[in-house]
C-alpha cells in the first residue's frame, strides 16, 4: 500500500516539477550550479574508479582467458564491451546514485525541514519546480559526458596494465579494444544513462521534499533516496536492454 | 483585512484542533494569536495562509474567499503575503543582500538597478549595516537573521504579514527591537500582521488585538489594555503566570 502510494506521489510531484518556470532567468541561473555541483564534481570519482576498474578488469580477464585456443585480443574486448556495456552506464550510475542521490536528498530534505521550503512556497513560489527541475535536467545533460568519459578512462586503465605489467602486450590490448567494435553500443550506453540520470535525481528529490521533522528525517531520506533509486536503475536496466538489445 | 468564519479542522487521526473559530484580523494593526503549546494557533495560521485545508467555514483576504481560489490564484495571492517564520528560514546557500532580492528576482518586473536599490531599502530599514549585506545567513546572529527575515518579508510591499513565534530563542533586548520593529511597519506599510506568540512581553508591547485560543476554540478576543480586566482563568493563567505580570496586573486593576 505504502508502495502505490509513494508511487502515486512521486508523479503528483514530478506533474509539479515538469511545467514552465515561474521566471526563466532564474532557471538558466540554477541550471550552471547544478551542472557543476552534480555533474562536474563527480568526475573525480568517475575518472578514479573508472581507471582501476579498467585496469582489473583486464587483469582478471587476461588472467581467466589464458588458453590457446582463445586469441590473446579478446582481453581488449572483453573490457571494452564491459565497460561499454555495464559497467559505464549501469555500475557507475549505482555509484552516483549514491553521491550525487545523497547529496540531492539530503540538500532539499534540509530545506524542507529548515522552512526553506515554506518559505518559498508563501511567496508563491512552485518551490517543486524551482529546485528540482535544474537538478533534473542538468544531470542528464552532464550524464552521457561521465559516461564517455568513464569508458575512455576505463580503457587508458586496461592500457596502462599492458604499459606497467607484463600480464598483456600494449598492442594486443589495442588490437582487442579496436576488434569488432560495435558504434550502437555506446548510444545504447548513453541512452540508459540518461534515463538512469533522470530516476537518480528524481527521486532523490521525492525523499528529500517529503522530509518530514528534524535531522534525523533527512538521513532517511537520503538514504531511502540511495537504496530505492538503486533498486529502480536495476529493474530499468532489464528493461531497457530487453528495449534496445534484443531481437 | 483578513475575515475568519466558523473555521473548523480535524487532523486525519480524528482530533478536532479548530472549533468553530471567528475572528476578524484588521489592518494596520498588530494582531496577536495566543495559547497554550498544542491550542491549535499555528494550525490556525497556516489554514489562514493555505497550507492546512479546512473542513468547513470561510477565510477571506479583504473579501476574496480563500476556498473558491484556484492553485494559481492562490499563488498570486501570496505573493501579497510576507511570512516571518520561526526558525527565519533564510535560503542558506544565498547571501543576506540575495535573500532579500530573492522574491524581487522572481515576481517584480523592476530592473536589475532597481531591485537592488529596493533590497537595500528593505535592509537598511530593519537597521542592518552595509556591511553585512555579503555575508551568509550561518555567519550572522539570530537576531540579525529574523531582521533579513523581516525585510525579505517585506520586500514586495506584501498586504498581510504573517509571523510565526518571531521572537523565539532571542533574547529579551531583542526581542523588542523585533517587536517593535514588526509593530512599525505594520503601521508605516498599512498591513494586516498576524502574530502566533508565546511571549507575553510582545504580546503586552504591541498587542493591538489578541486573539486567545484553548483546546482549538477561541476564548478571547481584545486588546492589550483589556488583557488586564479580563475573567478568565485559563487566559490569566497563561499571561499573568510570572510574578512580574501579576504585579503590573495589581497595579492596572
Amino acid at each position: 500500500m505504502n508502495l502505490i502510494t509513494d508511487i502515486g506521489k512521486y508523479f503528483l510531484l514530478m506533474r509539479r516539477v515538469f511545467v514552465r518556470p515561474d521566471r526563466a532567468r532564474m532557471f538558466f541561473r540554477q541550471f550552471p550550479r547544478e551542472l557543476e555541483k552534480l555533474g562536474l564534481a563527480s568526475l573525480p570519482i568517475v575518472i578514479i574508479i573508472s581507471v582501476f576498474i579498467g585496469a582489473i578488469m583486464t587483469m582478471q580477464t587476461q588472467l581467466n582467458t589464458s588458453n590457446p585456443w582463445l586469441p590473446d585480443y579478446i582481453t581488449g574486448l572483453v573490457t571494452r564491451d564491459t565497460l561499454l556495456l555495464e559497467f559505464s552506464s549501469t555500475i557507475m550510475c549505482l555509484i552516483l546514485a549514491g553521491k550525487v542521490g545523497s547529496n540531492v536528498a539530503s540538500e532539499i530534505g534540509t530545506m524542507r525541514i529548515t522552512e526553506q521550503i515554506d518559505a518559498m512556497e508563501i511567496m508563491g513560489i512552485n518551490s517543486a519546480n524551482y529546485l528540482i527541475l535544474p537538478k533534473v535536467t542538468a544531470f542528464m545533460v552532464m550524464m552521457p559526458f561521465l559516461v564517455i568519459i568513464s569508458i575512455a578512462v576505463g580503457l587508458v586503465g586496461g592500457y596502462l596494465v599492458g604499459v606497467f605489467t607484463n600480464i598483456i602486450t600494449t598492442g594486443t590490448y589495442l588490437i582487442g579494444i579496436q576488434y569488432a567494435f560495435i558504434p550502437y553500443y555506446v548510444y545504447y550506453s548513453i541512452i540508459k544513462s540518461i534515463c538512469f540520470a533522470f530516476i537518480i535525481t528524481s527521486v532523490a528529490s521525492y525523499y528529500g521534499y517529503n522530509a518530514k521533522g528534524g535531522a534525523l528525517s533527512v538521513g532517511k531520506a537520503s538514504t531511502n533516496a540511495v537504496v530505492n533509486s538503486s533498486i529502480i536503475i536495476l529493474f530499468f536496466n532489464i528493461v531497457i536492454t530487453n528495449l534496445m538489445l534484443t531481437k | 483585512m483578513i475575515e475568519v468564519k466558523n473555521v473548523n479542522k480535524t487532523f486525519d487521526d480524528g482530533y478536532q484542533v479548530l472549533k468553530n473559530i471567528s475572528t476578524v484580523f484588521e489592518t494596520g494593526k498588530t494582531n496577536m494569536i495566543i495559547g497554550q503549546s498544542g491550542s491549535g494557533k499555528t494550525v490556525l495560521v497556516k489554514s489562514i495562509i493555505g497550507l492546512h485545508k479546512i473542513d468547513s467555514g470561510k477565510i477571506e483576504y479583504d473579501g476574496r474567499d480563500l476556498a473558491k481560489m484556484k492553485m494559481n490564484e492562490i499563488r498570486i495571492l501570496r505573493r501579497e503575503v510576507g511570512m516571518l517564520f520561526q526558525g527565519s528560514a533564510l535560503f542558506d546557500s544565498l547571501t543576506v543582500l540575495e535573500n532579500v532580492l530573492y522574491p524581487l528576482e522572481m515576481f517584480s518586473d523592476k530592473s536589475n538597478d532597481e531591485m537592488q536599490e529596493r533590497a537595500r531599502f528593505c535592509l537598511n530599514h530593519v537597521n542592518l549595516e552595509e556591511k553585512s549585506f555579503g555575508l551568509m545567513p550561518s555567519e550572522i546572529s539570530g537576531g540579525m537573521q529574523k531582521r533579513v527575515a523581516i525585510a525579505r518579508a517585506i520586500a514586495l510591499q506584501p498586504k498581510y504579514l504573517f509571523c510565526d513565534e518571531p521572537n523565539s530563542g532571542l533574547d529579551p533586548k531583542t526581542s523588542l527591537v523585533i517587536d517593535h520593529l514588526i509593530h512599525e511597519i505594520t503601521k508605516e506599510f498599512n498591513i494586516t500582521t498576524i502574530i502566533n506568540s508565546h511571549d507575553m512581553n510582545s504580546v503586552m508591547e504591541i498587542g493591538d488585538n489578541i486573539i486567545f485560543i484553548e483546546k482549538g476554540v477561541k476564548s478571547w478576543q481584545g486588546s492589550k489594555d483589556d488583557i488586564f480586566h479580563v475573567d478568565n482563568e485559563s487566559l490569566n493563567n497563561l499571561v499573568f503566570a510570572s510574578e512580574l505580570y501579576k504585579q503590573v496586573r495589581k497595579a492596572n486593576q
